[in-house]
């Protein structure tokens, strides 16, 4: 069947070196419930564990694409008869931006502590299953970071600049009460 | 700077799973509430609710609810890092929190042309996920303005969110075409209008990454909508595919997205497949696609042109071509996309893929196991025989390494392989029994005694070897539906083996081993070795084991071993065990439930004798279609076995097969009985296989009739198409003019189609009733439609007030007497005709000079007669003689019998002696005047 729709993508996941999950996303009714992701997922581990740089494999009748960064595998799961090509230039997309908002330093700890970079990331890449960006530049670009919580910095590390900007602030919400 | 990594432990560290839980969360969540906002620490918040989601945490509908609302309140802040993961966090929650559409005025506000373009592009996504189609009317302004805004960001984002909605609300989604159609077009945003980008304000993110987006996706995402607006107008579709096709080729083409470029090869594909006549321009266009400069399209262009049916190997050349030169691709991916496009080709192609076969020979040790097994697979469809073993060796190396897909796919290449190189049965057999010894579940141990089963099936000089890997299998099977279905074959094939006693060890080794379900079939299956096998001794034994099932626990199993004793002794075995007969089960579902929901009938026992039969052959091929394997049963039997069993395999299918037309029958009782004005009629006894046309296929309006008879009404259907989009057509009759006057029918309703519109096919209905039931009028009518039509908008399908009357003749429908006769399959025909006996035989001898030869008087015969082949009779074997037998139902539950002896003489033509015989006298004059 030619998907004659916008709907490319069923699944992203990312698995740590021991199958557990990092992250996951499923769209569609395929995998609804926890139980059918886990038995997913853990097939699909079993299965590529062995090849982590295999990059592509045909599992439980989906398209699966995969790449391992240091000890986290990064899955898309694509419809049985998606444009390989396609699917490849999204996991590139949403793995080259990953790798650099965490500046190219990609690991299951890294990841887990920068996740809200990471789920940004891929609300950023898609949508529902349909790709919004395939740029990784500019999914990263759309990717916002928080702003430095300078009340929490002290003084002594403040530059002039900062020290200033600290001040208005506390100036402001002083006044608005 | 600071490093980002380096965030303090309290606020922004994401722990590991069990860091923290749901009620910690709910606890925090406090947080939310404080003034003024913290928004590090929010975010860190937000962060954990995604994270605990993600990892399959559920939340209540009062705890999503509540916590919904209070990251609401978030709304009052003006940081855009914060405000990012509010949207986030709201479309998570809002699948289970309630009210959510509260927030649509914070969103709204955050979609004002004047917002961040973060702020924008997010509140849209947003904002969709929540509303419905009532709410749509007032966000429609924004979106038609957002889809066509200059920063593609904003235009992608609404660009999605509206196809998405196209679900829900295809009428105000439809009025966008336009704006859609302009963002395809709309020129690339230049690198400097996007410096005022908001990722600018963090000092953190080096200067290199900028806003602007180099993919051109929001082409795909317009295309994809405009598609969706577009695609049940044929017309509009093809014009689509004409307008973006031809500006591809040029350099400065309108599509610079790859992903447009590649949705627009598969609208091109459907074009083709909607209208035949345009598969050169269509093929032109591919080939052209072939050359793009995106490996992308290059693939979806290859593999559409292998997808197209009956091309030549000239017209795949450039296709396989292109595959050919990605199998030695540096990308796994792109590797397996060509190898698995070009498996798919050698099934119906070898000799297009033949050429590659040096490139999947160097595939065959390929990293990745996908890969190396496509290569094999498909080698083993190109390849010779020589190579076969080579490459079974190579592949029992790494099948426990495979996936459960992969390895049904080997095995199913291996099956299919038996047909062509039959010398190398042994190297195969061997190799399925090996790989049944791996671990795998249930589909691909399908797939296995499939494909031995094929070996059984195909070539007789493996059938013992099976067999006997057959019986090893079922020793130590977990699946009991496979080992019920290998016991049957056991069956079937074992008494005709030259040493029957040896399987019959292994399935009375099931009767002691198993569970109730497998102990039946061993049962049933012990039977017909008690039946079938002429050995007296064997017979003795085979009763021995089975009085000992007469103990069993399970009552189904007691019951068979009962049944089959009595059949043993009594020797009446051709009506049980070897009859190959079933009744059309659809049909007599139906009967069933007209025969219980009729009061009337309960006094009367219910007339089984009026239930067509099928033999078991047509209701296995049936069973294999709905199992969707139909495909490879196809590819199989045009391959012809060379093994000379051919009358065992599917080839022989009786002429005309009366199990397609049984189903659709069904389908139409069940159209019918909704019509009140039927309902008086009874059950419907039969409607003709294929509607009849009468008009051609390309006139204004296509006509099509379909008969069903009752006991003692006719009702003829009208199918009736309207290809003129614009106009619209009501109230349309059919005026029926019978060109005999004296003939018994009475026209009794007149069920008129009451609207028409554009490609949309409506029926109308006429019945008539036969006022003398003895007699079965043959009669031709001349039809008529009558209707008013009115003008219409072709594109959205309003009619004008004022319509006025038109009429429209088409071709003649006849009612014959075969429209009075079901087709119906009996085991023997011999047996049926001597207990009919001659009592009511007509005789008669003719002079076909209509048939030009033998096997076209067998097809006009049974066309003139309504009734079924038998024994594989419909299709004439060479000589210059032939007999022909038929079987039927008449009208009334009456069996009827003919027997056509037929020769053939160059100087004279066919010559025909026709004998009919029925239970009734008057059946029997009725049938020989459908030939006279």
């Amino acid at each position: 069947m030619v998907n004659l729709t916008l709907y490319t993508v069923k699944a992203v996941v990312m698995l740590d070196s021991e199958g557990g999950r990092v992250l996951a996303k499923y769209f569609g009714q395929d995998y609804a419930s926890a139980k059918d992701q886990k038995a997913f997922e853990k097939g699909l581990y079993d299965k590529t564990k062995r090849s982590p740089h295999g990059e592509i494999i045909l599992f439980d009748n989906q398209v699966v694409l995969y790449r391992f960064h240091e000890d986290v595998f990064f899955y898309i799961v694509g419809m049985p008869e998606e444009n390989e090509a396609m699917l490849l230039v999204i996991l590139n997309a949403f793995s080259d931006a990953v790798s650099m908002l965490l500046r190219h330093q990609i690991s299951k700890r890294v990841i887990l502590e920068n996740l809200d970079l990471v789920v940004l990331a891929l609300d950023e890449t898609i949508d529902e299953g349909i790709v919004l960006e395939t740029d990784p530049s500019a999914i990263v670009a759309r990717v916002s970071k928080p702003r430095e919580n300078l009340s929490d910095v002290p003084l002594s590390e403040q530059t002039l600049i900062q020290a200033y900007q600290t001040a208005k602030e506390k100036f402001g919400t002083a006044l608005l009460k | 700077m600071m490093s980002y990594s380096k965030r303090d432990e309290d606020s922004g560290r994401i722990g590991y799973q069990h860091y923290f839980d749901k009620t910690t969360i709910l606890q925090e969540a406090r947080v939310f509430n404080e003034s003024p906002i913290n928004a590090r620490k929010c975010r860190a918040l937000l962060t954990k609710i995604l994270y605990l989601i993600s990892q399959g945490e559920t939340f209540g509908t009062t705890e999503a609810t509540e916590l919904f609302f209070s990251v609401t309140k978030l709304f009052q802040s003006k940081d855009s890092a914060l405000r990012q993961m509010v949207y986030l966090v709201i479309k998570e929650l809002s699948t289970v929190a309630e009210d959510v559409i509260m927030v649509t005025s914070s969103l709204m506000k955050d979609m004002q042309p004047t917002s961040e373009v973060m702020y924008r592009a997010n509140a849209i996504r947003v904002l969709r996920k929540i509303t419905d189609a009532s709410m749509l009317q007032g966000l429609e302004r924004f979106l038609k303005a957002a889809i066509v805004d200059k920063n593609a960001k904003v235009s992608s984002a609404a660009l999605v969110s509206s196809y998405h909605l196209y679900g829900i609300a295809r009428e105000v989604v439809k009025r966008w075409a336009n704006e859609a159609q302009e963002a395809i077009n709309a020129k690339p945003q230049s690198a400097v209008s996007a410096a005022t980008s908001y990722v600018s304000s963090f000092g953190n993110v080096p200067a290199t990454y900028t806003a602007v987006s180099n993919s051109n996706i929001v082409q795909y995402h317009a295309l994809g909508l405009l598609y969706a607006i577009r695609q049940k107008d044929r017309m509009a579709v093809s014009k689509l595919v004409q307008n973006y096709a031809a500006k591809s080729g040029m350099s400065g083409s309108v599509l610079r997205s790859p992903f447009a470029q590649c949705l627009l090869v598969r609208y091109a594909c459907k074009v083709m497949e909607e209208d035949p006549s345009s598969t050169r321009a269509v093929y032109d266009l591919l080939e052209g696609w072939l050359r793009h400069k995106s490996e992308m399209v290059n693939l979806e262009a290859a593999k559409a042109i292998c997808e197209i049916k009956d091309a030549t190997v000239k017209e795949l050349f450039p296709a396989v071509t292109t595959l050919q030169n990605f199998l030695s691709s540096g990308k796994p991916s792109i590797k397996f996309a060509a190898i698995r496009a070009l498996n798919k080709l050698a099934m119906t192609q070898p000799a297009a893929v033949a050429p590659c076969n040096i490139d999947m020979e160097n595939m065959i040790t390929d990293q990745n196991r996908s890969i190396s097994t496509f290569a094999i697979t498909t080698l083993l469809k190109t390849g010779n025989e020589a190579s076969v073993e080579r490459l079974m060796k190579q592949i029992s190396g790494f099948m426990s390494e495979i996936t459960d897909e992969s390895k049904v796919l080997v095995v199913e290449a291996v099956g299919s392989l038996c047909i062509k190189f039959p010398a190398k049965h042994h190297v195969m057999l061997s190799f399925l029994s090996g790989a049944l010894r791996d671990d795998g579940g249930y589909d691909f141990k399908r797939a296995v005694v499939e494909a031995i089963f094929n070996f059984v099936k195909y070539i007789p000089e493996s059938k013992e070897a099976a067999l006997s890997h057959l019986c090893e299998i079922i020793e130590d099977c977990e699946y009991s539906k496979l080992s019920v279905k290998i016991l049957h074959l056991l069956g079937v094939e074992g008494p005709k083996c030259p040493q029957p006693t040896k399987y019959i060890r292994y399935i009375y080794n099931r009767v002691i081993l198993e569970n109730a379900v497998v102990r039946g079939a061993a049962v049933s299956a012990l039977a017909k070795f008690g039946v079938n096998v002429e050995d007296e001794a064997v017979k003795k034994s085979v009763k021995v084991l089975l009085s000992r099932c007469l103990d069993d626990a399970d009552d189904e199993v007691r019951d068979r071993a009962t049944m089959y004793l009595n059949v043993i002794k009594s020797g009446d075995e051709q009506g049980y065990v070897r009859d190959d007969s079933t009744y059309a089960l659809a049909y007599l579902e139906r009967q069933l439930l007209n025969y219980v929901s009729n009061p009337e009938l309960a006094d009367t026992p219910f007339d089984l004798s009026a239930v067509p039969k099928i033999s078991r052959q047509d209701e296995q091929e049936r069973g294999a279609q709905d199992l969707g394997i139909t495909q490879s049963l196809g590819a199989r039997t045009s391959t012809p076995p060379q093994s000379g069993s051919a009358s065992n395999g599917s080839g022989a299918r009786p002429a005309v097969s009366t199990t397609p037309s049984l189903d659709q029958q069904a389908a139409y009782a069940q159209q019918l009985a909704e019509i009140r004005e039927f309902a008086s009629f009874g059950p419907l006894f039969k409607s003709t296989a294929k509607p009849v046309e009468l008009t051609e296929s390309e006139t204004e309006y296509v006509v099509s009739c379909v008969k069903h008879v009752f006991a003692h009404h006719v009702v003829f259907q009208f199918n009736i198409k309207n290809t003129l989009n614009d106009s619209v057509l009501e109230d349309v009759n059919v005026l029926m003019t019978p060109d005999n006057d004296e003939v018994s029918l009475v026209e009794r309703v007149l069920i008129p189609a009451p609207q028409l519109v554009y490609d949309v096919p409506g029926v109308a209905y006429v019945a008539y009733e036969r006022t003398v039931l003895e007699e079965y009028p043959e009669c031709t009518f001349t039809n008529e439609l009558k209707f008013i039509v009115k003008d219409c908008d072709p594109q959205t399908g309003e009619p004008d007030e004022e319509g006025f009357e038109d009429d429209y003749q088409v071709e003649e429908v006849s009612l014959a007497i075969a429209d009075f006769v079901l087709p119906s399959y009996i085991p023997s025909f011999t047996r049926a005709w001597e207990e009919l006996g001659q009592d009511f035989e007509v005789v008669e001898t003719l002079a076909l000079t209509t048939s030009p030869g033998l096997q076209e008087a067998c097809r006009d015969l049974i066309a003139l007669l309504g009734m079924q082949a038998l024994d594989n009779t419909g299709t004439v074997q060479g000589s210059n003689v032939h007999t022909m037998t038929l079987s039927g139902i008449f009208i009334g539950g009456i069996r009827v019998l003919a027997r056509c002896r037929m020769t053939y003489d160059s100087a004279t033509g066919v010559t025909l002696q026709l004998a009919i015989r029925s239970a009734s006298e008057e059946v029997s004059l009725v049938m020989i005047g459908a030939i006279a």
